[in-house]
This record gives structure tokens, C-alpha cells and sequence, in this order.
């Protein structure tokens, strides 16, 4: 079985959970012994602008090259020796998606930067980042979409059009899309192929922008889901958003979790913290939907009973600011942190720090950074308006709006010696058992009743 | 002769209220009122009293031919006395038939067996008092709370004056014996040793309404037939469950009331069965041989130890937190602190704190006001730490580590002093030099907010 996908970024190249999550996914397909040809669109600095203007298929730069999983891990039992599994066709497009921004914003940025040039390229030039880096992202690519024009729906149709060349010139089974930006790609391909194509719903336009949704970007998701044989949602959070608000029809959308890789156990260096108080952390994009002010809330009332304990806001977002200007104006400064983003090794050490992770979010379609965190042996409180509270039994669980739930929760944490005991017992186990081997066969088993089902129509 | 020696338990917590740990040190009420009066308002509604009716109407028609024991918390009366007086006087009805046998166990329905010795005397002989003033019978049989056994609590019972003891007849424990037996305990064979047959008890407590067993519907016919199943030498048959099963785990549009009447009439009417309680098994029959159980047992969840309580960290912590400050409790020999003390101590808090709920979800969630033992557990410790800081007030003693400080010994000790030498440098600092000027400037400016200009300057750039 060979399945042609399509996404918009890829490890080391990424700015958010879907990149992290598309490696742990085609790796786990791997090693369930199915093909995959992934398409990623792909910025280079010293890419020839032009070309792209002029989006005929044979004028777009396209990098093929052979991927093979580097970091070889014991799967289970008997390690696979096929070497073939571990590999994989990875296509690189020259486009200049971007991914966590709505039209307006790609528009907005893009402007600004231009028009101020206060930002060198070699400054945001660090390739690998993690987390909340969407602010490094936008302006380190901002000199290319100001040559390109300011408008992020024609990159999305160019990336259409190369994808249905690359259909045309590849075989495979199955089409598998990875949010809206290819979701156009994704439909294009199955036009030429007459595959079966499958959407997999990272995130929804209503929890990246909540009531104020672009309608542009709604109509995409919407006709990406209609036209789909299949569509994979990461929770039944997800699910039902699919089902109630795109008005598709349930019977053909499923939920598969994701899943994290496992920790490495060696943990080189640990990082030793260098407070004696308890450190309460958030870490991700300072944005509405992952909720910050909540968090902060929570920190004020916890701080007016407890000397003992930091806050730490990790991450980047266009409410930081606002943010930052919230936590003087409640006094609290003195210890409550701002780092802006973290990436790579200092999230490691952010999480090798923290006592407690908090994820706060309004509406988060899975949430891997919980997962993350656990990984490491810290106790999470997470959202009930998160996917990834669906499947995980050791974290503590509240509402987002509920602040006292959530300062008591974090008081409990940092007060009561046995509660970090319990999520080293627990936490952990649970956390290495949700295995993208499994997230992966279960992707597989619903690519086999795809096909069998074409095959054998009622 | 078969002999059905019919047991049935009685208890409902005082379920604790939402209590955040601001509300620490500011609200001393702990109980969630409405919740408690629904609930057991409930339960006698389809329990406790159309069971009672049923039972009262069993014992007035047959006389002495059929009988039944029961215990009931020390917990459960106070709450039936707040919120359902017309069950205490239906239990003092059936007592007065003189077919009914109470027996004793704590009265708040806690492990304090597995914490003091003193304070497990103490709840037991409160609760026999409580027994003899409502029913006018003293008790001569044990039965723990959640039938925990094991040879050293039963040498302890015995101590105690009890002639028997109920347990579990789990297969650990068992081993190829049989629990239509009576045994004695092996440390103190004066104690004989009552066991559940838990596959007959279950039957009914767990199976009955149950559409997906195979032996269901289950009628009285047939269950007369497995009662009367077991082999000829064995000459009784204890069932021991929970009360609610009547109308509540088992609801009353099951037929569960009719299937307990039919099967009294049933198990009267032939020749071959009858009934007898507790203390007249033990007076009627010689014990077969020893019973040896050197870790404690119990009637719940598969593993039938005492895991569903204790078995993880966050359980531990809240039972020795409470143990702790036995002492003080008693120092402070105040009403409501004793009070609070006792129902705190119900074994129920600590159940809801279990993660093997994971697993046995159903039994565990039953009546379970939290979302998740992590939840239990903060709530149930902010109430503790309350708590103590009420008894700290009241005994005007500070309070280390659950330990007052002027009995801290040793590696607590040494402790208990770096940690106050860490926050008397913390004040020193804040303080600064002993000036009367910044002493009064200070005690005026700590009315004013925090100031407003300490910002910035760990924002980013």
C-alpha cells in the first residue's frame, strides 16, 4: 500500500504539533509496512523567487530525495529488519505556506516587516524550532512572501497545482491530506488520480480563531471534508466539530488520537534548577485559544496564599504583550516569568524545571506538549476542552474558565508531597504506551476498508 | 439442615463539599449538605424503608423461622437522624420483633484499625453505645469496616470481647476450602470466624439485575437450588451484602423486593433450609480448624485487599496526614473537632482517591461526587489541612509535619528547625533593622496594594 500525502512541514523544519506529529505518524505507518510519499511545501532562503510566479509544473523547484527514520528504536518484540519500512519518498515543493496564520495575518506580517525592515533574514535563521515559535516563523520567511505578493490563498492553489502534477507522475493508493492549507492540494490530487482521499483534522478554523472565523478558510475545510472518502479528526472534540459546524456526514469521520514519541531515558545533561520554590509552567503560543489569561489568573490566587512558587508564561503569541502588561498591573511580577519562545534544548529544560505544567486552552483539538511534559515526570492540568483529555487518566482535568479549579489544582500539586510521586508512578507509563505504532495501525486499518470498500461498491 | 445466615450493611458518608485550598483557614464546615440529604433521602425512599416493610412484614408473619442481622454505621445514624428520623424508628420496629440482630463495627465506617489501636477501641465502643441507646441490644459479633480482616486486627476483636468476627471468604484466603464453615482465628482461637460466600452473595448483590449473565433473570426457584447445592456437611450459607442492593444497586423496578420475599417464603417452606443469625451459628456450631490470614483482607474490587484504600501514594499521604494529629484531637477534647475528626476518617474519602477506579469504574463511581481521585485527594487534604490549623488554634500548639512541635524528635526535628530558620531569615530580611520609624511605616504601607510600577523588565527584548 502506497499513500501520497501532503503536508506543510516537516522535523526539523517546524513551528508547531502538526510537523512533530506527521513524523511520528509516517514513522509508525512505516513501520506498518505502508509507503508513503510525503509532499511539504518548503521555504530556502537562497531559493530563486521568481520561479514561483510563474507556477507551471515543470517551473516549480521540486526536491525529491529518499528519507530514512535516523534514529533507530526498538519496535516491540522483534525489531523490523526491512530496511525498505523505514524509508520514505519525501517531496519538497517551493512554496511559501505558513502555518498557524489566517489570511489576514500572513497579509498583515508581511506588510509590516516589509515596510519597517527592522529584520535581518540571518536572524531568524535557526532552522529548528519548537513549540510557540510563530512570531520567528512569520519573519523569517516574511522577505519571501513580500516578493511573492501578500496573498496566502494563491500560495495554497499553486501548491494545488504542483500536487496534481506530482499525482500525475506518481503511483499510489491513497491520498492523505494534513489541514486546509493542502487540503486544495489534496483534492487536486484525487481530481487527477481518481484515488480516494483522506483529510486528517489537526485543528478546525473555530479553534484557531474562535467565532471570528475566516470564511475563505472555512469553505476550504468544508469542501476538503465534503470531498473526502475520509476524514480523520485527533479527538472527538474535533469530531463533533467536524460533524456539527461543517455539517459532514459522521459516518465518514473517525477519531484517531495522536501519539508521542518516547521519551529518550539518558536525559544527557539534566538541568538542575536553580530556585528553591516550585516552578508552575505554560508553555506554547500566547494566543486566545491556548488560554494565558486563565493561566495568570489562576497564578494570582495562588501567589496571594503561597510564597513558595514561580509562574512561567513559555512562549510567544500576539496577546504576550498584553499578557506581560496584565501581570504588572496585578503586582505580580516578581514571580511571574515571561521567557518568550522557547525552542529545542530550553524546552527540555523548561519542562527538566517545572513542578507543574498547566495547558490551559480553550479549545485544543489534541494538545501534544501534556504528553511532553509527562514524559518528563511533570504533573499536568489540562483542559477539559482538550482532545488529548479524552484519553489521558493521570492529569488533573478543569474547565478553562475555571480559575479556581485550576489555582486549586496547582496549589494541591505544589503542596502535597505524594501528587508528583503518583505522576511519576503513573504519568509516565501512561504517556509511553500512547505509541504512534498504534495511532498508525489504526490509520492503516482505515486505509484497508477504504480501498476494500471502492473494490466491492454495495 | 441449611442454615441462610442473612447479613446486611448499612452505611452513606458525609460526602464533602467543593472546598478550595482559599477557603483553608476562612470556612470550617466541610459537608455538602444538599448532596448528603439527596442522597439519602433517596436511598431510603427506595431502599431502607420499602425494605424494612418488606422484612418487618416477613419477621411478624413467620415468627421466629426467619431472622436477620445488620449493622449500621455510626455515620449513617447521624444521618438519618438529620434527614430520615422515620428510618431509625422502622429499624426499632424490626428490633423489637426480637428476630434481628445488630452487630458492631466503627462508628465512622473507617480504617482506624490499621492506624491506633486506641482510636479503633475508641470508634467501636462508640458506636456499640450508639446501638444499645437506639435498639437496646449490645452486640457480641464484629464486623469491620469493609469486612478488613486478618488474624492480628481478629486477636484484637477478640481482646475486645467478641465472640465472632465476619470476613471475607476470598480465594486467597480460602484456598480449597469451603466458606460454609466456621473457622477461628489463628492467633486467638477463642474468635470464630464467620466467612462470606461471595459467589452467593454476589449473585444477588452484583449479578441479579444483570442481562448479560447468563444465569440471568434469576429467579428464587433457582437460586434455592444453589443455596441448597452445597454439600451435605455444610449446614450453612452466609450472604453478606450491602443493604442498598435492595432498590438501589439493584433498583427496584428489577424485582428485587419481590425476589427477596419470594425467596424467604421459599427457603421457609422447605424442609431441607431455614435461617439463622451470626451469634447463633457460633453458639450452634464447632469450628472446623484454624484460619490463617496474615495480610489484611477485604470484601472489595477483584483483589479483595485493602488496595481500593491504601494502594496508591496520594491514599497514604491523606491517611497518615489524618492519623497524625490523633493526639491533638484528643487534647483539644473539643465537640466539633471530634466530630469532624470521626467523619473525616471514613474510609469512603479514600476510596474516591483510588486509580484503580480505571479498571473497576462501575462500583467505584457509585455516588462518587468527584471527577477524578486527583481531585478527591486536593479536596479532601484542603479540608485536612484546615483542619489541623483549627486544632492548632484550639490546643495553642504549632504543628509540624502532622507532629506538634514540642514532640518532634530526631531527623524531624532537625528539619522542623532549618525550615523555620529558612522563613525567620525571610522575615528578618523583610523587616530589616529594629527601628520603631520603618516599624510603623511598614505596618501602614502592608494595608496598601502591591505597587504597580514593579514591571517589565523580564519581558522579552
Amino acid at each position: 500500500m502506497r499513500v501520497l500525502m501532503f503536508g506543510w512541514e516537516f522535523p526539523p523544519h517546524i513551528s508547531g504539533g502538526l510537523g512533530t506529529a506527521c513524523y511520528g505518524m509516517t514513522r509508525g505507518l512505516a513501520y506498518c509496512g505502508v509507503e508513503v510519499i510525503f509532499v511539504v511545501p518548503k521555504s530556502y532562503g537562497d531559493e530563486d523567487q521568481t520561479s514561483v510566479k510563474l507556477v507551471g509544473a515543470s517551473q516549480v523547484p521540486i526536491k525529491r530525495r529518499t528519507y530514512a527514520f535516523t534514529e533507530e528504536r526498538q519496535f516491540g518484540v522483534e525489531a523490523i529488519k526491512t530496511s525498505h519500512a523505514l524509508e520514505m519518498t519525501y517531496i519538497e515543493v517551493g512554496s511559501k505556506l505558513l502555518p498557524y496564520l489566517s489570511p489576514e495575518e500572513f497579509q498583515k506580517y508581511s506588510h509590516e516587516h516589509l515596510q519597517k525592515n527592522e529584520l535581518s533574514l540571518h536572524e531568524f535563521d535557526n532552522g529548528t524550532t519548537r513549540g510557540s515559535s510563530v512570531l520567528t516563523e512569520v519573519v523569517g520567511t516574511m522577505e519571501f512572501t513580500g516578493k511573492y505578493g501578500p496573498d496566502l490563498m494563491q500560495e495554497v492553489s499553486n501548491y494545488a497545482l504542483v500536487s496534481s502534477e506530482i499525482a500525475h507522475e506518481q503511483t499510489f493508493d491513497i491520498i492523505h491530506a494534513h489541514d486546509w492549507l493542502t487540503y486544495p492540494a489534496g483534492i487536486a490530487a484525487k481530481r487527477m488520480s481518481g484515488k480516494p482521499l483522506v483529510v486528517h483534522v489537526h485543528a478546525t478554523e473555530f479553534d484557531r480563531s474562535g467565532e471570528n472565523y475566516n470564511t475563505v478558510v472555512y469553505d476550504i475545510e468544508k469542501s476538503g471534508m465534503e470531498q473526502a472518502d475520509l476524514v480523520i479528526t485527533v479527538s472527538n472534540l474535533t469530531r463533533n466539530i467536524v460533524i456539527n459546524r461543517y455539517g459532514i456526514n459522521p459516518d465518514k469521520v473517525v477519531t484517531v488520537y495522536n501519539a508521542v514519541e518516547p521519551g529518550t531515558e539518558s536525559g544527557a545533561e539534566v538541568f538542575v534548577k536553580a530556585v528553591d520554590e516550585k516552578v508552575v509552567t505554560f508553555l506554547g503560543r500566547i494566543t486566545y485559544q491556548k488560554g494565558p489569561e486563565y493561566f495568570m489568573e489562576a497564578a494570582n490566587k495562588v501567589l496571594k496564599h503561597s510564597n513558595n512558587v514561580r509562574f512561567v508564561m513559555a512562549g510567544s503569541g500576539d496577546l504576550l504583550r498584553k499578557m506581560i502588561r496584565y501581570a504588572a498591573r496585578l503586582g505580580i511580577t516578581e514571580k511571574f516569568h515571561f521567557t518568550d519562545f522557547l525552542k529545542g534544548r530550553d524546552v527540555d529544560n523548561m519542562f527538566a524545571v517545572s513542578d507543574v505544567y498547566v495547558m490551559p486552552s480553550v479549545s485544543e483539538p489534541f494538545g501534544i506538549s501534556p504528553l511532553e511534559a509527562m514524559r518528563s515526570n511533570v504533573p499536568v492540568i489540562i483542559s477539559k476542552q482538550s482532545g488529548v483529555s479524552e484519553i489521558l487518566k493521570h492529569a488533573i482535568k478543569v474547565d478553562f474558565w475555571d480559575v479556581d479549579a485550576m489555582a486549586d489544582a496547582i496549589y494541591g500539586l505544589i503542596t502535597y508531597e505524594s501528587l508528583p510521586l503518583m505522576f511519576q508512578h503513573y504519568g509516565r507509563d501512561e504517556v509511553n504506551n500512547l505509541r504512534w505504532e498504534n495511532a498508525a495501525l489504526l490509520i492503516k486499518n482505515q486505509y484497508t476498508n477504504l480501498l476494500s470498500s471502492r473494490n466491492n461498491p454495495l | 439442615m441449611k442454615n441462610i445466615c442473612l447479613y446486611f450493611q448499612l452505611h452513606q458518608p458525609f460526602r464533602l463539599k467543593r472546598y478550595r485550598f482559599f477557603d483553608v483557614g476562612q470556612d470550617h464546615y466541610y459537608y455538602d449538605d444538599y448532596l448528603n440529604k439527596l442522597i439519602l433521602k433517596k436511598v431510603a425512599q427506595r431502599c431502607y424503608i420499602p425494605s424494612n416493610e418488606l422484612l418487618y412484614s416477613l419477621l411478624t408473619e413467620f415468627g421466629g423461622q426467619f431472622k436477620v442481622s445488620f449493622s449500621l454505621t455510626g455515620i449513617l445514624l447521624d444521618q438519618l437522624e438529620l434527614y430520615a428520623p422515620e428510618v431509625i424508628e422502622s429499624f426499632k420496629k424490626l428490633a423489637k420483633t426480637g428476630h434481628v440482630e445488630f452487630l458492631s463495627e466503627t462508628y465512622s465506617h473507617s480504617l482506624a484499625v490499621l492506624g491506633s489501636t486506641e482510636e479503633f477501641k475508641n470508634q467501636v465502643t462508640l458506636h456499640k453505645e450508639k446501638i444499645e441507646s437506639l435498639f437496646g441490644m449490645t452486640p457480641t459479633v464484629f464486623r469491620n469496616t469493609e469486612l478488613v480482616y486478618s488474624d492480628a486486627i481478629g486477636e484484637q476483636v477478640s481482646k475486645m470481647g467478641y465472640k465472632a468476627m465476619l470476613a471475607e471468604g476470598a480465594k486467597h484466603v480460602l484456598g480449597w476450602k469451603s466458606p460454609n464453615f466456621l473457622y477461628y482465628n489463628v492467633l486467638d482461637p477463642k474468635l470464630k470466624v464467620l466467612l462470606r460466600n461471595y459467589k452467593l452473595s454476589d449473585d444477588i448483590a452484583f449479578r441479579f439485575s444483570n442481562h448479560s449473565w447468563s444465569e440471568w433473570p434469576l429467579t428464587s426457584e433457582k437460586y434455592l437450588q444453589w443455596l441448597k447445592g452445597s454439600p451435605a456437611n455444610e449446614d450453612f450459607v452466609n450472604l453478606f451484602m450491602d443493604y442498598e442492593t435492595f432498590g438501589e444497586h439493584q433498583p427496584v423496578e428489577s424485582g428485587i423486593h419481590q425476589f427477596l420475599d419470594h425467596l424467604v417464603r421459599l427457603i421457609i417452606k422447605d424442609p431441607e433450609t431455614g435461617f439463622a443469625l451470626p451469634s447463633e451459628i457460633v453458639e450452634s456450631h464447632q469450628s472446623v480448624g484454624p484460619l490463617s490470614v496474615p495480610y489484611p483482607s477485604s470484601w472489595a474490587d477483584e483483589e479483595r485487599d485493602l488496595s481500593a484504600w491504601l494502594g496508591n501514594e496520594m491514599q497514604k499521604e491523606a491517611f497518615n496526614k489524618l492519623n497524625s494529629v490523633r493526639n491533638l484531637v484528643l487534647q483539644a477534647n473539643d465537640e466539633d473537632l471530634s466530630r469532624d475528626w470521626g467523619y473525616l476518617q471514613a474510609s469512603d474519602h479514600l476510596y474516591y482517591m483510588s486509580t484503580k477506579f480505571f479498571a473497576d469504574q462501575a462500583v467505584h463511581n457509585y455516588f462518587n461526587p468527584y471527577n477524578s481521585p486527583y481531585d478527591a485527594f486536593i479536596n479532601f487534604m484542603n479540608i485536612v489541612s484546615d483542619f489541623i490549623i483549627r486544632l492548632e488554634k484550639k490546643t495553642k500548639r504549632v504543628v509540624y509535619k502532622g507532629i506538634p512541635i514540642d514532640e518532634l524528635t530526631g531527623a524531624p526535628l532537625n528539619d522542623a528547625i532549618t525550615e523555620y530558620e529558612g522563613v525567620l531569615k525571610i522575615l528578618r530580611q523583610k523587616r530589616g533593622p529594629i527601628n520603631k520609624v520603618t516599624d510603623s511605616k511598614l505596618l501602614k504601607s502592608s494595608n496598601t496594594k502591591g505597587p504597580i510600577t514593579k514591571t517589565s523588565k523580564k519581558k522579552k527584548n
